[in-house]
């Protein structure tokens, strides 16, 4: 008689095109049952080339190429990629272009966090308050748009400064948005922390504990979460943040002890929103007057950095922890090497201890909850008994909205 | 607390919906008939959303101006804009252009500036509206 093999765990690969992590990465699970008991992650499948691409360029066009890099980081990859030129040329940026640079950082790190709440609360099927931080969200992108001129590709950054000033004029109007943003900064905090439907798909689940934390070298709101305090603007004390008056976000300021779950990934974010308000508002009292560039003629600069020999590195805080740029010239036009290193490379190995021990229908919360910068989509291909089957996103979304039904009734 | 976001939904049900309904109040049936119909005058396009002062749309290029110097061709980070050597002139095709402006700061007699305008698709790259020469 043929001997039946009885298994007790299944393999689940999810990716390398994917559900709610919105990147090409690749998963394989191994379930018991809901449980998922280990869990293995595959890198790599989106190569661009963008590296070489820039390695083609000067590096004024590359300012440009590297806003591309990330539709929503598309301040900090420049700005960090100049700060990596600055270091190997050796230029000083103006005091008020410092200053200028932290406005339009912390400005895209509240688009950034709000987009992020609205994420996370769709991959939980509460699709409502998806729409009202993206109505908040909206807010800053106007913003954004009248300080740089549009709303996505910013295209603010100069190597030794910033391309546009803020004048007095404007203030009004990015105090007006301030204001709106604090004035909905409660309803949204209620919402986020109070709401029953967001405690328990939140509350222990996707636990980092800070050794993990430090172990795997997250970085960013999902490390700060667990405890750690890391904040390259503090450690690093670049732009202006040297002069200005904040402290670590962990989410023991608002609740007294750290879990390091996605709730606390929560706190500390909406958390950093009304610290990046507080910090604008710095700026706008505390800046000088000033020149905005340190090198107005472009063709000067251009000059300058063809005959530059050295080499640089730009670290800065993205609204999802730290990125670094590194950069080499050898006298000529374009760089002999450029190197970016994106804060979610640090925040995928994190996702193994956060996932292990949880359920199927928490993979898009847990996976979500480290802000994944990646590019889209997906499906995951189920093997079960010599039977394939799929697994597509909306599958997974519908299971998650599930699971928060179950856990209402 | 549970519900939370029930009062503000129903506070939502009563405001107007956010969309600016561009181009047409509602979806007309047949897209070319509308399009004809607002180029002879009989029917009107929805406005879209102005822009905000310092937009960076459509390049529009002074000829006369220009010195061909060829610093813009330099800088532009996606390759858009051609030199005309016997003419000493600039061509830029909006197809590639990735509207960073730069070319506007690095001119040297400001013929290069950015307009307002922002509806610029096309079904061919190589169309009239989309070369500015």
């Amino acid at each position: 008689m043929k001997q039946q093999i009885t298994k007790t765990t299944y393999q689940l690969p999810i990716g390398p095109i994917h559900p709610a992590l919105k990147e090409p990465v690749m998963f394989e699970f191994e379930i018991e049952g809901e449980r998922i008991i280990d869990v293995n992650v595959a890198l790599g499948h989106v190569h661009r080339g963008i590296e070489w691409a820039g390695m083609q360029r000067n590096p004024i066009q590359i300012l440009y190429l590297a806003e591309r890099i990330c539709g929503i980081c598309s301040y900090c990859h420049p700005m960090s990629f100049a700060l990596a030129v600055e270091r190997a040329a050796g230029i000083e940026v103006p005091e008020r272009a410092q200053y200028l640079r932290v406005i339009q950082g912390e400005l895209e790190r509240i688009c950034s966090h709000m987009l992020w709440a609205g994420v996370a609360a769709h991959e939980i099927g509460f699709d409502s308050v998806l729409f009202l931080t993206w109505q908040m969200r909206e807010k800053g992108l106007d913003l954004t748009e009248y300080l740089t001129g549009n709303r996505v590709t910013k295209g603010i950054t100069m190597i030794g400064g910033v391309r546009r000033d803020i004048t007095n004029d404007m203030h009004p109007k990015i105090k007006e948005a301030l204001q709106y943003f604090k004035d909905n900064f409660e309803k949204l905090r209620h919402i986020f922390l109070d709401d029953k439907t967001f405690k328990m798909r939140s509350q222990n689940c996707g636990v980092l504990t800070k050794e993990d934390a430090l172990k795997l070298c997250a970085v960013g709101p999902t490390t700060r979460a667990s405890g750690v305090k890391k904040d390259v603007r503090l450690d690093q004390g670049y732009f202006a943040y040297g002069d200005l008056d904040f402290d670590y976000v962990t989410p023991d300021v608002l609740t007294g002890e750290v879990h390091g779950d996605v709730y606390d990934r929560i706190i500390v974010r909406l958390l950093e929103v009304k610290q990046s308000i507080d910090l604008i508002e710095q700026c706008l009292n505390l800046m000088p007057s000033g020149e905005i560039i340190s090198e107005p003629k472009i063709p000067k600069l251009l000059a300058i950095l063809k005959k530059l020999n050295g080499e640089g590195i730009g670290r800065m805080e993205a609204p999802r922890g730290e990125v670094i740029h590194y950069v080499k010239f050898t006298g000529q036009d374009s760089p002999y090497s450029w190197k970016v290193r994106a804060p979610t490379y640090s925040n995928v190995l994190p996702w193994i201890p956060m996932l292990k021990g949880g359920q199927i229908a928490d993979i898009p919360i847990v996976a979500a909850s480290t802000d994944p910068c990646m590019s889209c989509t997906n499906r995951v291909a189920v093997v079960h008994n010599d039977k394939r089957y799929e697994l597509d996103k909306e599958e997974l979304h519908r299971m998650s909205i599930e699971k928060t039904r179950r856990l209402m009734t | 607390m549970r519900l939370s976001m029930l009062p503000q939904v129903f506070v939502q049900m009563f405001k107007k919906p956010f969309t600016n309904k561009f181009p047409a109040k509602y979806t007309p049936s047949s897209t070319t008939r509308f399009l004809e119909n607002v180029q002879n005058g009989k029917t009107k396009i929805n406005p879209p959303v102005e822009t905000p002062p310092g937009f960076r749309g459509k390049i529009q290029y002074d000829r006369e101006k220009c010195i061909g110097c060829q610093l813009c061709i330099k800088v532009c980070p996606s390759g858009a804009i051609e030199f005309k050597p016997e003419e000493k002139k600039i061509k830029i095709f909006l197809a590639r252009c990735t509207f960073c402006s730069q070319c506007n700061d690095v001119c040297p007699v400001n013929c290069l500036s950015m307009s307002n305008e922002f509806l610029l698709a096309d079904t061919d790259k190589y169309s009239k509206s989309l070369i500015v020469e």
